[in-house]
């Protein structure tokens, strides 16, 4: 936590943008941040929104080190602000802690990739995938 | 419970969006056996058909509501009856959320689309005996904005915790989005003392289920509200088979360790 700063940011603020370089993250503490993809001609779409007590931010951990999404903040966000190169630094000159944080950040990689699938079965629907009744 | 239809009216009658419509039911004549949280009635449009239909409110006197989404000719025929007409009505049947055994526990009440219906009487009873459990969690899930049910009434559910999210967002839609297990980052609960419901389509409630397991729920803490096809509501046609169990009458509510073999079981 000695890399952690401690941040806020006020409501409708942009923190990041999709294709800028990925050189921090946040591990937020109170508020909401929407995470969106800008759909030429349709302006921004929110596809999730992240939580106290989420990572925000993986893409500084791989390579191209860009972002993926957006994020605005939806309302007042207080979060922990993490160097990404630092932290990057610390985990390879301590590997037990480079492989604790690896498989913390693995471990959202794939909530968001199970929620990304079962948003595409149509979880709402009647019988997911196979839904043969009207939608709306 | 009685095996011919009882006639009711619908005394009221409200939209809760494009395709779904709540009706307040009241006995024509004699009424059924009072109805529990989690229970569901055999509701018949004459001349249509009759379907199972969770009790959505249990408004007090001999009345039902029931939250009915139009899918198909019995549904739709229901969501189109003005008030004062008339319907038939079996029941009570089946088991029921049985909200005892979560006395004294954090409560996580999960529901996916239209399965917020079943699950608002349980969250009415609790509201009524605040005392007596830990912690509330309203969780609700959509497909978008527009397909929420009971949006108004959510702000009276969300002490201490309560939300809504939805998979596509559109017009001035400012809450969470992503699927409802999403939630569960911020909802307030202690794992080994919680007892959650779940209702919602199948898949929800497996997706939701291992959720829970994996934060520490106990599976035998879980409770699911399963649908299957149902004839004759009595467990005498086994149209409602799931493995073992005939649903109208050993469901539709079930612990999640008696259901999830079944759920993963894939059928012929
Ligand atoms: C115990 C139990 C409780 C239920 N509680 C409720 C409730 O509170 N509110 C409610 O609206 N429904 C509830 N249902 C579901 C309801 O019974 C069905 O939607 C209904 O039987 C459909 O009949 P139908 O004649 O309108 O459509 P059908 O002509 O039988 O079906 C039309 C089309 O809709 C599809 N379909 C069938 N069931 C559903 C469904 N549940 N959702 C979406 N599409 C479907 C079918 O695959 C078909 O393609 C419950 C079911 C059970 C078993
Ligand atoms: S509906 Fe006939 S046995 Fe259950």
């Amino acid at each position: 936590m000695a890399l952690a700063r401690e941040t806020a940011f006020p409501g409708a603020t942009r923190i990041f943008e999709e294709g800028e370089k990925a050189d921090r993250f946040w591990i937020i503490r109170s508020g909401t941040v929407a995470l969106d993809v800008q759909v030429p001609g349709r302006g921004r779409s929110v596809v999730e929104t992240v939580g106290a007590g989420a990572l925000l931010g993986w893409s500084w951990l791989c390579p191209p080190q860009q972002w993926h999404l957006g994020a605005e903040t939806r309302e007042p966000v207080r979060a922990w602000q993490f160097d990404a190169g630092a932290v990057r630094n610390l985990c390879a000159e301590d590997p037990v802690l480079g492989l604790a944080l690896v498989t913390v950040v693995a471990e959202t990689i794939g909530d968001r990739l199970r929620a990304t699938r079962t948003r595409l079965l149509d979880l709402y629907g009647p019988q997911g995938s196979q839904a043969s009744g009207p939608t709306p | 419970m009685t095996l011919v239809p009882l006639p009711y009216r619908v005394v009221d009658r409200r939209a809760e969006t494009h395709d779904t419509v709540t009706l307040v039911l009241e006995p024509a004549g004699e009424a059924l056996n009072p109805f529990v949280p989690g229970q569901f009635a055999m509701v018949y449009a004459f001349g249509i058909g009759e379907i199972p239909v969770s009790v959505s409110r249990l408004p007090g006197g001999q009345r039902l509501a029931h939250t009915v989404r139009a899918v198909g000719a019995v549904s739709r025929a229901l969501c189109g009856l003005p008030a004062g007409a008339a319907v038939g009505v079996r029941g009570p049947f089946g088991t029921n959320w049985d909200p005892a055994v979560a006395r004294g526990q954090d409560l996580l009440i999960i529901g996916g689309g239209i399965g917020l219906a079943p699950l608002r009487p349980l969250i009415d009873s609790v509201l009524a005996e605040p005392y007596a459990y830990g912690r509330l969690n309203v969780l609700a899930g959509a497909r978008t904005p527009g397909d929420l049910l009971y949006r108004d009434e959510f702000p009276a559910w969300g002490r201490p915790f309560g939300a809504a999210t939805v998979d596509r967002p559109s017009g001035d839609w400012t809450g969470r989005v992503g699927v409802v297990t999403t939630l569960l980052d911020e909802a307030l609960f202690t794992p080994a003392n919680t007892t959650a419901f779940v209702c919602g389509p199948e898949v929800m409630i497996r997706a939701t289920a291992r959720a829970l397991i994996h934060r520490g729920v106990r599976p035998d803490r879980i409770r699911v509200s399963l649908e299957r096809n149902m004839r004759c509501a009595t467990g005498h046609c086994g149209h409602c088979q799931l493995g073992p169990l005939l649903l109208c009458r050993d469901g539709p509510v079930v612990r999640y360790d008696r259901a999830e073999p079944l759920l993963t079981v894939r059928e012929l």
